[in-house]
């Protein structure tokens, strides 16, 4: 599991993003699927999002708990409501709106 | 064996099969679902999907030690262990043994967003980490389809499933996997095109407001197997299906006779009654007798000491007591002693199915001897006619298998043919007895003969049944020129043979008499010729005496007025006696 925690938040510390991207393996569906994210969080939720790695390969049971079926799957656990995007996060658009994120402005 | 065309029987070395454990299905499908490869059930809602597949999982888990994975996209482990529970299913227990593993597969679609590629890795990983965890051989994914409503891309969707069946196939699991019934395939989203290896169709019609279950093996790659609809049944302990061709014909014969309580009824059967363990048929118009003839039965087994169990569909129990009483047969004490059980119900109260398992359910529990069905015929309106055949079968059969007795009654209507309308049952049947009416002289009397007694000599006589304060009886009906006579016209025909046989004893007498009046005559002839001869006899010896006197007086004389003339020794006319007489004389 690898963890990617971002720079002490500045503006709104209580809204603390978490998310959890689950791959298999490290294909390069699952690596773009990373750098889309990492892209994303960094532009959108500077400062304040951490996002958990989940390889299925080595982890299988973890499979079961959020419900995934589809490789790559973010899941956004925090903050509440759980949002799931299937994909590897190619269109941006779509995954603002699967995130409840509308672009900064 | 390799030799063997695509008919061979021996499928286990042709096509490896996994018996399912489902009553009637293996016998269906010759032997199981096909091993290894996934089994598509198909069918619309409430048809029993789930249930199929559960009992498919469980039964391999606790019959054939073949552990399962149950991935469920519908129902959550907790509904789903609570829906089997109620098939007797212990789902809760085999999860804890590590024997099934249930896994609730869920996505909401407003939750869920899509953003770019993906696959369905986590779907085979989630499957496959199950499988492993507990080394499962089956596999049940209920209802598949429903992945269509939650994944918005149809078209990966598509591709993963086509990989999903591959890949289930390389693992080696033998899979069911189950889906909607479609308007115009067999599925709703054609997941036949992707599981071609065998199909089976489900189906729940409502038929005469009568709703009954279906099963058809539609496909079945490389396997021959039964093409018609059978009807199945979910009961208690599962789902059964039943086919009459899988009826085995091997039950436990016994030779052991057992009175049928109406001793000229056991005269007409041999003298000893039905076998035991046989089916036995009682056919009549109403009212001739039938629930009297069948409460007899039930009498005398119980007088036997054996547990008689009296299905009822027409009559309270209390109703048949008190009937019975009233003919003098006492079935309160039977019941009392808990010899005699009375199970009463509507045929309309539920359907055929749920009759049966009731039925199996009443039968397991109280072990009877002796079953008594009043009547069957009201049951079978609660089905079609192929499907009571159908349940009658099953039912004869599972009760010989256990070598109970059976007594079926069924009502005919007056009028129809009684032969034609039992034809489809009686052939099930091992004796079949017939109660008619007859009208006549003003009345209506009843009749009973056997038609069949399989496997004993029986009467072929027609008897005149009677029923009176006392109990029942057979008496031997008049058959002549005018047809059968019964009733007062059996008992003035009675009279009426009476009058001739007296009149014919008259006539006998006559004769006699006559005979003697000759014979006297005769011997009257006879002493007369007898007496005439008797009369001529001593006229006869009257004269040779006359005749014999008359000579020797003759020779006398001669010899006298001989000697009076000196005469010399030679007398020319002498005779014998003369001469010897004039001998010594002439040498004196």
């Amino acid at each position: 599991m690898k963890t990617k925690k971002s720079s002490a938040s500045h503006r709104r510390p209580a809204k603390l993003w978490q998310l959890r991207l689950y791959v298999m393996d490290t294909t390069p569906k699952s690596e773009t699927a990373f750098a889309n994210l990492k892209k994303f969080c960094e532009s959108h939720l500077k400062g304040r999002y951490r996002i958990t790695v989940i390889d299925l390969v080595k982890q299988p049971h973890l499979a079961k708990g959020d419900q995934i079926l589809a490789i790559p799957t973010v899941v956004r656990k925090l903050p509440k409501p759980v949002r799931t995007i299937l994909g590897n996060l190619s269109d941006t658009e779509r995954v603002l709106v699967g995130l409840d994120l509308r672009p900064a402005g | 064996m390799k030799n063997n065309g695509p008919k061979s029987t021996s499928s286990a070395t042709y096509l490896p099969k996994c018996p399912t454990g489902i009553q009637g299905l293996d016998e269906i499908t010759g032997g199981g679902l096909p091993r290894g490869r996934p089994t598509l059930v198909c069918g619309g809602a409430g048809c029993g999907k789930t249930l199929l597949a559960a009992e498919f999982l469980v039964r391999g888990a606790v019959q054939f030690g073949e552990p399962g994975v149950f991935m469920a996209f519908e129902e959550t482990e907790a509904e789903l262990k609570a829906n089997v529970a109620s098939l007797g299913f212990d789902l809760a227990g085999l999860v804890r043994r590590k024997k099934i593993v249930v896994d609730y597969v869920h996505i909401e679609r407003s939750e869920v967003q899509e953003s770019g590629e993906y696959d369905l890795e986590g779907l085979f990983v989630r499957l496959n980490h199950a499988i492993d965890s507990i080394g499962a051989k089956r596999v049940v994914m209920d209802s598949l389809e429903a992945l269509f409503a939650s994944l918005p891309n149809e078209a990966i969707l598509r591709a993963e499933l086509r990989r999903l069946f591959r890949w289930l196939k390389d693992k080696g699991v033998t899979a069911v996997i189950t889906a909607e019934r479609g308007r115009e395939q067999l599925t709703r989203h054609g997941l036949e095109e992707y599981v071609s290896d065998c199909v089976i169709l489900l189906d729940h019609r409502v038929v005469d407001q009568i709703a009954t279950r279906n099963l058809r093996v539609v496909k079945y790659r490389g396997a021959l197997h039964g093409t018609n609809e059978f009807p199945f049944l979910i009961g208690a302990e599962g789902i059964s299906v039943l086919p009459i061709t899988s009826l085995g014909l091997n039950h436990k014969i016994s030779t052991e006779r057992i009175a049928t309580g109406i001793p000229r009824l056991d005269a007409m059967l041999g003298g000893r009654g039905f076998f035991r363990g046989s089916s036995i048929l009682l056919t009549g118009t109403p009212g001739t007798g039938k629930t009297i003839v069948a409460a007899n039965f039930a009498q005398a087994a119980c007088r036997r000491g054996e547990r008689t169990l009296f299905f009822s569909f027409e009559e309270s129990p209390n109703q048949i007591i008190r009937n019975m009483h009233s003919i003098g047969l006492r079935l309160e004490p039977m019941v009392k002693r808990g010899l005699l059980r009375f199970h009463a119900a509507r045929p309309s109260l539920y359907g055929l199915e749920m009759h049966l398992a009731t039925m199996f359910k009443e039968i397991v529990a109280f072990q009877p001897r002796v079953v008594v069905m009043d009547p069957i015929t009201s049951l079978m309106d609660s089905g079609t006619a192929s499907e009571c055949r159908a349940m009658v079968t099953r039912l004869v059969d599972y009760l010989k298998a256990g070598q109970v007795t059976t007594l079926f009654t069924s009502l005919t209507q007056g009028g129809h043919t009684l032969q034609q309308s039992e034809a489809a049952m009686s052939s099930l049947m091992d004796s079949w007895l017939l109660l008619q009416d007859i009208e006549g002289n003003g009345e209506r009397n009843r009749l009973l003969y056997v038609l069949k007694a399989r496997g004993m000599s029986h009467s072929n006589q027609i008897r005149e049944f009677l029923i009176s304060d006392h109990g029942v009886d057979l008496v031997d009906a008049y058959i002549g020129v005018s047809g059968v006579l019964t009733g007062s016209a059996r008992v003035a025909q009675g009279a009426l043979e009476k009058a001739v046989v007296l009149a014919n004893q008259q006539e006998a007498a006559t004769l006699k008499r006559e005979v003697e009046r000759k014979r006297a005559a005769l011997e009257r002839q006879i002493s007369d010729l007898r007496s005439d001869y008797e009369t001529e006899a001593v006229e006869l010896r009257r004269i040779a005496e006359q005749v014999g006197t008359r000579t020797s007086v003759l020779g006398t004389e001669r010899a006298a007025s001989g000697r009076l003339r000196q005469a010399d020794v030679s007398v020319p006319m002498g005779i014998g006696s003369a001469r010897g007489n004039s001998k010594p004389k002439s040498k004196r």
